[in-house]
């Protein structure tokens, strides 16, 4: 086995285990979590000992776990040159590199202990593996998503497509994957989800994730918010209405921010210097307060849905200065070619020279600048309205949830399912952010040639 | 050393005029649009001669540049005027209680802000160049691509995700600190500290991705010229090569870097602080906002910009004085 091919080889025996045991009911993971716990019973025995050994230490106990670390990766490093007989790979380890594999590995039994502890009955206990579960679980399918996505891509479709999937990174896999699920959620909302994305039902604050004895519900299988609303269809509404508003702002702040860019590096003279000044002036006020501001004097004159699209003008505004800053720079390398000259000796018109000659010219810096500016709008937008002031009611948005949701984080103690709440439409925030940052950073370093 | 004070003179002088620029155009943003105070805080069934006589009284009267320059002299003079809220308290109460001005409301939350800053350099800065120096010394091996991986994602989540995903496992999970950061005036150092440590590690989380990966570029930049190549070939160390071969030429765009992300800390504050309930100013910003409390509003965002200006100021300055190329334009 290959190197190379061992990723996609896992990836897909954890689908096919996953599939049989979960689609066709076959027991096949039991008797593999039954394993886990026999092998880690006696890594479980010694840290429980070691852990009762220093109880009496209190808030200094973290102080020896480092020392004996560091012990461990000098014996390692030892005992290696005596096993190997000082072969170089042992002979020349830095300590802080012996450490470092210390370090992996004890996280790596860290990580397989705890997840064979949290498979033991915890017989009416709140479940405190809940999140570590979710975590590992979560990490282990983005995982497994974003190799059998990209096998699929290097096999399906076109030459040339086929070479780009077989060259990407697994984490722009991951990242395209993730912004093709985003945007089918957010084309089909009405279609996927179970309910209105306003309707209230009678019951309020339904339980996620547990059976119905214990307070969920099967219509609502992530439980509905304090006033009643289906949870489930609200993140799915969220994905048309945060990242559609956010998608339009930017394509807004691009249309105002490329055209007066290019305007400035065409025409020189006075209007680059007006509009280059206005920019530095605008520019001086952190993002985040300027729009603040500008909502505030907003607010007395619209509310509801007027103020969504005041917002949405407002924050493009201000991102079309980032974006003004960039075109003119494209721009102005640009206008000093030979094929701009011959174009405007020949005669031809303002908006030719911008949209025909500057912009075909300017699409691969300006693609990658686009997939940042979205983050960045993206998450004003999100950060606007957990403050209570960016999209408005009854539009479900993920900023909004997670400033409703918030005070659930407080039953993690004992209801972990509900302090789950606020961490999904924040969660899935990032994880668009993250998917779009991942695509943005493949696109630079292959355009870059960067290699390191 | 003449040619430096005469930058930095002038880089200053520069900064204060956009400042005033700046000033000009936060008054004029909310000061031009229709609607005010007075109307707001006597509500639409209000006489027009009882609207008229609380304009007259806070000045809505008068012409804009008027008000502008009586507000920026106000300024000048330390004066930065009475909030909204306390005037409607003192109508309220039938304009018995004594006014209290925005200056001694915010004196308190400006220190607090501050402090949560500082805190948050302090631990930030050390870490993210540790963090930067190993990355770079280690380029390539599982624990840099775990740690570009992890800083990816810190960057693009948003703060409020990072607060709660720490309030759950700090806070609640495992019982180690306080969520809600209750700082009060005249509080010991330490427990100020035990309470402003989650705010400040959310931010710490949020500023260190960045200025670790800036560190990391910034050493492997340099780690591809011949005197790097000439101090490996001499049987240097790679650590030392790296600290003390590498990093003090990487030094300025590291300066560079750590002045900005302070800068972008100006604006990180004012979700965290809204998270934690942390007393600080962009807690009142926002309170400032929800109310339309114009006064507090001007005045917070213009701290905010002065200190966004200043910091990018230092960057600049500091690029230029530990960069001697720069100091002698051609």
């Amino acid at each position: 086995m290959t190197k190379a091919a061992s990723g996609p080889i896992l990836a897909a025996a954890i689908a096919l285990l996953v599939a049989l045991d979960r689609l066709l009911g076959m027991p096949v993971l039991a008797p593999l979590y039954a394993l886990l716990q026999t092998v880690m019973a006696p890594v479980d025995w010694i840290a429980t000992a070691l852990g009762t050994a220093t109880e009496g230490l209190g808030g200094w106990r973290w102080l020896l776990w480092i020392a004996l670390l560091v012990g461990v990766g000098f014996g390692f490093r030892r005992l290696g040159q005596i096993v190997t007989s000082n072969r170089p790979f042992f002979r020349d380890m830095t300590a802080g590199v012996a450490v470092g594999y210390v370090l992996a590995a004890a996280a790596i039994l860290w990580v397989l202990l705890n997840y064979s502890r949290a498979f033991s009955s915890h017989g009416g206990m709140p479940d405190t593996y809940f999140f570590f579960r979710l975590v590992l679980h979560g990490l282990v399918a983005a995982f497994v998503a974003a190799t059998l996505f990209k096998l699929l891509g290097s096999w399906v479709g076109t030459a040339g497509s086929r070479k780009l999937f077989r060259q990407m990174p697994g984490t722009a896999a991951f990242g395209i994957l993730i912004i093709l699920c985003y945007a089918v959620a957010a084309i089909f909302a009405g279609l996927i989800a179970p309910h209105g994305q306003a309707a209230i039902f009678p019951k309020a604050n339904i339980i996620p994730l547990v059976p119905e004895a214990m307070g969920g519900s099967p219509d609502f299988p992530l439980g509905t918010d304090q006033i009643g609303r289906d949870i489930l269809s609200r993140l799915i509404y969220g994905a048309q209405n945060t990242v559609g508003i956010a998608f339009v702002t930017t394509m807004l702040a691009f249309a105002l921010g490329v055209t007066g860019g290019f305007l400035a590096a065409t025409l020189r003279g006075w209007v680059d210097q007006a509009l280059s000044r206005l920019v530095d002036v605008l520019m001086a006020i952190p993002a985040l307060i300027f729009s603040l501001l500008l909502i505030t004097a907003a607010s007395s004159l619209f509310d509801g849905s007027s103020l969504t699209v005041a917002m949405i003008v407002i924050i493009a505004v201000i991102d079309s200065t980032r974006v003004f800053r960039l075109s003119r720079a494209v721009g102005m390398n640009i206008v000093v070619m030979d094929y701009f000259e011959a174009a405007k000796l020949r005669g031809e018109g303002m908006f030719y020279l911008i949209f025909r000659e500057i912009l075909p010219n300017a699409t691969a810096p300006l693609l990658a600048e686009f997939g940042l500016r979205f983050c960045f709008v993206f998450l004003t937008i999100a950060a606007l309205s957990f403050l209570g002031l960016g999209i408005q009611p009854p539009l479900a948005d993920w900023g909004t949830m997670v400033k409703d949701l918030g005070q659930f984080v407080n039953y993690a103690a004992f209801l972990p399912q509900y302090a789950m709440l606020p961490l999904l439409p924040a969660g899935a925030i990032a994880l668009l952010t993250v998917a779009v940052n991942f695509v943005v950073d493949w696109m630079l370093q292959r355009s870059s040639g960067l290699k390191e | 050393m003449a040619s430096v004070l005469k930058i930095i003179l002038q880089r200053l002088a520069l900064g204060l005029l956009t400042l005033l620029v700046v000033s000009m155009v936060i008054f004029g943003a909310v000061n031009l649009l229709p609607g005010d105070f007075a109307q707001a805080i006597l509500g639409q069934g209000a006489t027009q001669e009882a609207v008229e006589a609380i304009r007259d009284e806070i000045g809505l009267n008068d012409p804009f540049f008027k008000r502008y320059f009586d507000w920026l002299g106000a300024l000048a003079t330390g004066d930065l005027g009475v909030s909204y809220a306390q005037m409607m308290f003192a109508t309220g109460m039938g304009g018995t209680t004594e006014l209290i001005p925005i200056t001694t409301q915010i004196a308190p939350r400006f220190y607090n802000t501050m402090f949560l800053a500082g805190l948050t350099a302090l631990i930030a800065v050390p870490v993210s160049l540790l963090i930067g120096v190993l990355a770079a010394l280690y380029r390539g091996s599982v624990f840099d691509r775990v740690a570009n991986i992890f800083t990816l994602s810190s960057i693009s989540s948003p703060e409020f995700f990072l607060a709660y995903i720490l309030i759950l496992f700090l806070a609640v999970q495992g019982q180690m600190l306080p969520s809600l950061a209750a700082v009060e005036v005249g509080m010991p150092l330490g427990a100020r500290i035990y309470n402003s440590l989650l705010p400040a590690l959310t931010l710490t989380l949020v500023v260190t991705a960045h200025m670790m990966r800036m560190t990391r570029a910034a050493i492997i930049n340099l780690l591809a010229s011949p005197y790097i190549e000439m101090a490996r070939l001499k049987g240097v160390r790679p650590m030392r090569v790296i600290v003390k071969h590498a990093l003090p030429n990487a030094l300025a765009p590291i300066i560079n870097v750590i002045a900005l992300n302070l800068a972008y800390l100006i604006t990180g504050v004012v979700v965290v602080e809204v998270v934690f309930t942390y007393p600080g100013i962009g807690n009142l910003f926002v309170d400032a906002v929800q109310n339309r409390d114009i006064p507090v509003v001007q005045v917070c965002c213009l701290i905010f910009a002065a200190a966004y200006i200043l910091l990018n100021l230092t960057a600049d300055i500091l690029s230029i004085v530990t960069n001697p190329r720069l100091r002698h334009p051609k």
